[in-house]
This record gives C-alpha cells, sequence and structure tokens, in this order.
C-alpha cells in the first residue's frame, strides 16, 4: 500500500468519524466541534487531491469563519435546551433513506467510474487567472451575494425597537 | 488511490448529512448536516478537478464558488434561528408550523 493511499485512508476514517459524530452526537457543542474535525479532514484530502488554495481556503472560511459563527449561535441561544432535544421518531426512516442514498450512488460510481490514477494540481496562479478572467462576472455576482446575505441577516436578526413597524 | 475511493468516501459524506437533515430537530443540527452534505460535492468537485484530463482549474473554481455560497447561507441561516429563537424561545424545526395546511 503506498503512503499516499495509507494518508487518505487515515483521513478518511477522520471525516466519517467526525461526520458521524455529528449526526448523532446529543450535544451541540460537541456536534459543531466534530463538524470542525470533518472539515478539517476534508482540507487534508484536498492537499492530497493537489489543490493547495482550496485546502487554504478550507480552513479559514470553514475553520476560522464558519464554525465560530455556529458556536456564536449556539452561545446566543439556549444551550441546555438542545441537550434534552430527541431526533425525530422518525429517525429509522432517515436512517433507510441516507443507506438507499449511498447504495444507489456507490452503484452508480463503481459502475461508472474511469480508472483515472495520475492526478494533476493547477498552479495558483493559473487558478488566479482563470477566476479573474474567465470567472470574473461570477466572481463579482458571488461577492454581491454575500453583501445581500450580510444586510438581509443583519435587517432579520437585530432587535426590533418598541413600536416600530414590522 | 483512484478516483472511485474520493468519490465513495464523498458518497458516504453525503449519506451520512442526509440522515442528519432528516433525522435531527434542532433547526442548528439540521444546518450542520447541511454543512456535511455541502462538503461532500467540493471534495467531488475537486477529485474531478484533480483526476480529469488535461489539468484544469473549472472544478477548483466552482468549489470556490460552493463555499462562498456556503459562507452567505450560514450567516443566514443563523440570523433566522437567532430571530426565531428569540420570537419562541426554541429552536425546535417541528414548532415552526404556521404555514401548515
Amino acid at each position: 500500500m503506498s503512503l499516499s493511499l495509507a494518508v487518505f485512508y487515515l483521513l478518511s476514517a477522520v471525516c466519517l468519524a467526525g461526520a458521524i459524530g455529528v449526526v448523532v452526537s446529543r450535544n451541540v457543542v460537541y456536534a459543531a466541534l466534530l463538524l470542525l474535525v470533518t472539515l478539517m479532514g476534508v482540507a487534508g484530502l484536498y492537499l492530497l487531491l493537489l489543490a493547495e488554495f482550496l485546502a487554504l481556503v478550507q480552513v479559514l472560511i470553514y475553520g476560522g469563519a464558519i464554525t465560530i459563527v455556529i458556536l456564536f449561535v449556539i452561545m446566543l441561544t439556549r444551550v441546555h435546551e438542545f441537550r434534552a432535544m430527541r431526533d425525530n421518531p422518525q429517525w429509522p426512516l432517515a436512517l433507510v433513506t441516507a443507506l438507499g442514498v449511498f447504495a444507489l450512488l456507490a452503484i452508480a460510481l463503481v459502475n461508472g467510474a474511469p480508472d483515472e490514477t495520475v492526478r494533476r494540481g493547477v498552479s495558483f496562479s493559473r487558478l488566479g487567472d482563470s477566476l479573474f478572467a474567465q470567472w470574473a462576472v461570477p466572481f463579482e455576482v458571488a461577492s454581491l451575494v454575500l453583501l445581500v446575505a450580510l444586510i438581509g441577516a443583519i435587517v432579520i436578526a437585530r432587535e426590533r425597537e418598541e413600536g416600530e413597524e414590522e | 488511490m483512484t478516483l472511485l475511493h474520493f468519490q465513495l468516501l464523498g458518497a458516504a459524506l453525503f449519506s451520512i448529512g442526509v440522515y442528519g437533515v432528516l433525522a435531527r430537530r434542532s433547526a442548528v443540527l439540521i444546518l450542520l448536516a447541511l454543512e456535511l452534505m455541502l462538503n461532500a460535492v467540493n471534495v467531488n468537485l475537486i477529485a474531478y478537478a484533480a483526476y480529469g484530463t488535461p489539468a484544469d482549474s473549472t472544478g477548483q473554481i466552482i468549489a470556490i464558488f460552493v463555499i462562498t455560497v456556503a459562507a452567505a447561507e450560514v450567516g443566514l441561516a443563523m440570523a433566522i434561528i437567532l430571530r426565531l429563537f428569540r420570537d419562541r424561545g426554541s429552536v425546535d424545526l417541528d414548532e415552526v408550523d404556521l404555514m401548515k395546511g
């Protein structure tokens, strides 16, 4: 077994264990921290796939920003309520559905996968070139989406003044 | 290590996310499961980008956009959850049935 394959199995085990922890953990803070474990495992997989920039973005945005926002909201809402909150009574059905989705995807992938073994990375400069040339308009639209989402979040979350119209 | 390894890992992560979205009741936990699904998609995109011929940056660019939309989504969803908590004192989605027929 080659070294990269061993690293892949290690990272996959981390990712899957973290992901399963996220969906079964009773404690919502543990769930958020286990999500962080999964996200960092995914960043490692990006490195394995020679996508260094994406690995950096994953650590910065998911590890640095999104997890913090989630933890903030957990702190701002009542934590002790989460602990008493059971899963849906429909969880066996959800398990069957999830296993069905996985079986369907696995069958399709195993039958249709091209047998590629060579990985190719894209250099930072090429990535930047195509992001700001070929994908310039979608890039600007993405920034607009972020701005609108930010303003919308502030409008939705802010406290309303006394007597202010809804 | 082939493309299939990464695809199967992505499928497994996605399925775990599907289970989380369907089985959980707390809005925050459903959002966490949603993040898992988005990451599964990104793993797939980047795996295809790395194994494709010739080397192309399109897969990675689209993954960047997915991450951008995910960030916007988390920000908005958290605002909605906060609002929900202030108005109802709970983030249990089973209790949000105002539009139930």
